[in-house]
């Protein structure tokens, strides 16, 4: 199991799967799915940020929706303490969903536009068993004060706030049960360059001060790089490479992680990157290519490629990857 | 902007734009909102060199979409409009004054647009042959056949395979990478001598970004076009433009070859933009804190006094507050090709 760290896992995730049929229509004899996560193994260890790359439609997102429960996987383990919360129906879930919280990527659509700030801050800590309302709003106003937006914001509606604003909503509303795990999908995608970077920021001192865990998930490399511990990179529905964060940039061994790190614009026009770039488009997940999914797009791929499934195997400490000719194409 | 300046850019003479396909004088577009009359763009001025990238750079509501949109002739209607300044094209003239009918013949034949959502700007009822074939036949007059055998030319020269068989699609039967080949397609049809790509690559994944990129410096070197980029991505702007314009609220706050830009950035603006970006390339000592722009840009109903980014910047000093600064070349190097809006850089007048 990847696993860098020496304390107990606080999320482990094994052999996940989500597959979504797909609708041939009734006179089909076909039953054909989206195989959107394809055997997922991942562990996040308390206080650890775990970052998720990959290109649209590689699973990433779906991935963190299972995590979170907001969808039931197909197959497979998430065990959050140790308990398998991936069969859990909506009642035996209830005490994990103060546990794991999500911020979404579009802060515009993610927030009721007919709340209060304040009201849509109380409102989960009601559900939960906060019966003061006194209490209530106190903690709702520490919320907000916690991601930098002060307290007098408590009466305003969403609209009123700027999308970097309203990004602070989300993550205030997030950490309102205080939360172990946080799955924050392309939480800084929306935003402009000069906002991202204070979002970023407020993420990791929050991190440091509660001792959170995140998955954070993103299609930008420069931005899981930094913030996170580890880095996991997806590809059709399996992780192909996984790897401490600063290492994986020196030390890219998956012919698809190099591609991306070298499609990645540096922004110094002096740096000149050799760039692979990749042909074609990422294949469907409906009909993903046997064998490595990969093999169809990878400069190195061999006939065998396309019949055996690489296994994601532990390369070097702590650096895990999916390709079963890395040693002849080093 | 000094009275100054505006004089000696209104002096210049035709035999000053040799070179220049476009140039842009002290253009200002209105735009009248609910809350009442904003400059989305305030007085912004610059050329555009025979075959070369220029990128625009800024922030969501800086006003770069809006100078596209200006050239283009498509400001929104009715509430924006062009309230000052002018617009030359090498070879066609003023576009600021130029009737409707006029216009429809420059856009896609000298100058082009592509946008950065392919799907929203192709029609989904017809199919991607039809419609550049459309854009061909609105221009030149050539035969059915003529026209269809260079839309299919034009989709093989983006790179998008089975050009016949693509001819037929539907824009919702093909990637968002293949829907913006089908807009650059489309775009230079015509071969046109100005191509604006507004964030063209924003909605695609870097891999496709990659593609896109490399096809779009190939074409210009094919076609001879020059190109106006847009774009919020530093990275972007690192890779494909020669000299770059930083915009922040309505106006050009920098203007600098793209290396001298990244190498010595002279707006706080333009500096503390690029240190907030985080980088996978630098090795050696991942900082756990990134460098942020505090505060949010201004409301451009209510710009500060003085300079517009005076309220974030970390080196802001009296004069700051009280004049706006010219956008000019630095009192260091008088003579040099960089003009910067600050006044850290030049000298403030001595009292008002």
């Amino acid at each position: 199991m990847p696993d860098t760290n020496t304390r107990e896992p606080l999320l482990e995730v094994s052999g996940l799967k989500r597959h979504f049929p797909v609708d041939d229509g009734i006179f089909s004899r076909q039953n054909r799915s989206v195989k959107a996560v394809d055997g997922v193994d991942l562990t996040i260890a308390p206080g650890e940020a775990l970052g998720l790359v990959g290109e649209s439609g590689c699973g990433k997102t779906t991935l963190g929706r299972n995590i979170v429960r907001l969808d039931k996987p197909t197959e497979g383990v998430i065990r959050f303490e140790g308990v398998d919360i991936a069969g859990f129906e909506d009642r035996e879930l209830k005490p994990y969903r103060r546990q794991i919280q999500i911020i979404f990527q579009n802060p515009f659509s993610s927030l009721n536009p007919r709340l209060t700030v304040g009201n849509m801050l109380m409102e989960p800590l009601m559900l939960h068993g906060m019966k003061d309302r006194a209490e209530r709003r106190a903690r709702a106003q520490e919320l907000l004060e916690l991601v930098g937006l002060g307290a007098q914001h408590f009466d305003r509606y969403p609209h009123e706030f700027s999308g970097g604003q309203r990004q602070r909503l989300g993550i205030a509303r997030a950490l309102a049960l205080r939360p172990k795990l946080i799955v924050c999908d392309e939480p800084v995608s929306a935003l402009d360059v000069s906002i991202q970077s204070q979002i970023i920021n407020l993420l990791r001192e929050l991190q440091e001060e509660f001792d959170l865990s995140y998955l954070f998930i993103s299609h930008d490399l420069s931005v899981v790089e930094h913030m996170c511990d580890r880095v996991a990179v997806m590809y059709l529905g399996r992780i192909v490479e996984m790897a401490p964060a600063g290492e994986l940039y020196r030390k890219t061994y998956h012919p698809y992680t190099r591609a991306l790190l070298s499609a990645l614009p540096v922004p110094d026009p002096t740096v000149e990157v050799e760039e692979i770039i990749l042909e074609g488009s990422v294949p469907s997940p409906v009909n993903p290519p046997p064998g490595c999914h990969f093999s169809t797009r990878c400069p190195f791929a061999k006939p065998e490629c396309s019949t055996a499934t690489p296994e994601l195997r532990e390369f070097e400490p702590g650096h895990f990857v999916r390709c079963s000719r890395l040693e002849e194409i080093l | 902007m000094t009275a100054a300046t505006q004089t000696v850019q209104a002096q210049a003479s035709p035999a000053d734009h040799r070179g220049d396909v476009l140039s842009v004088d002290n253009l200002r577009v209105e735009l009248r909102v609910e809350k009442g009359l904003l400059a989305a763009v305030d007085d912004i001025s610059f050329k555009l060199k025979q075959g070369e990238t220029l990128g625009i750079v800024g922030e969501s509501g800086c006003g770069k979409s809006m100078t596209a949109l200006a050239i283009m002739g498509l400001l929104p209607r009715p509430i924006g409009r062009i309230s000052q300044g002018s617009i030359t094209l090498d070879g066609v003239g003023e576009l600021t004054k130029m009737r409707e009918g006029s216009m429809k013949q420059v856009r896609g034949n000298h100058i082009s647009m592509i946008f950065q959502e392919p799907m929203t700007s192709l029609n989904p009822v017809f199919t991607v042959g039809f419609q550049i074939s459309e854009a061909i036949r609105t221009h030149e007059r050539l035969s059915g056949e003529a026209v269809k055998k260079r839309a299919i030319e034009m989709l093989e020269m983006v790179g998008i395979p089975l050009p016949e068989m693509r001819y037929s699609s539907y824009p919702h039967q093909l990637s968002g990478g293949m829907r913006q080949r089908v807009m650059i397609a489309m775009a230079l049809a015509c071969r046109p001598q100005i191509m604006l790509a507004d964030e063209p690559t924003t909605a695609l994944d870097v891999t496709i970004q990659a593609q896109i990129l490399k096809l779009m410096n190939r074409l210009k070197a094919e076609i001879g076009t020059s190109i106006i980029f847009i774009t919020h991505d530093l990275g972007v702007i690192a890779k494909m433009t020669q000299r770059v314009l930083v915009m922040y609220a309505g106006v050009v706050v920098e203007e600098a070859a793209v290396r001298d830009l990244f190498k010595k950035p002279l707006h706080p603006y333009t500096a503390g933009l690029l240190k907030s970006i985080p980088r996978v390339d630098r090795e050696a000592g991942r900082q756990r804190t990134l460098h942020t722009i505090k505060g949010v840009v201004p409301n451009m109903l209510a710009l500060p006094r003085g300079c517009r980014f005076s309220d974030r910047c970390p080196d802001v000093h009296e004069p700051c507050r009280k004049w706006e600064p010219p956008l000019a070349a630095a009192d260091e190097a008088p003579d040099g090709p960089r003009r910067v809006r600050c006044w850290l850089h030049r000298k403030p007048p001595t009292d008002a």
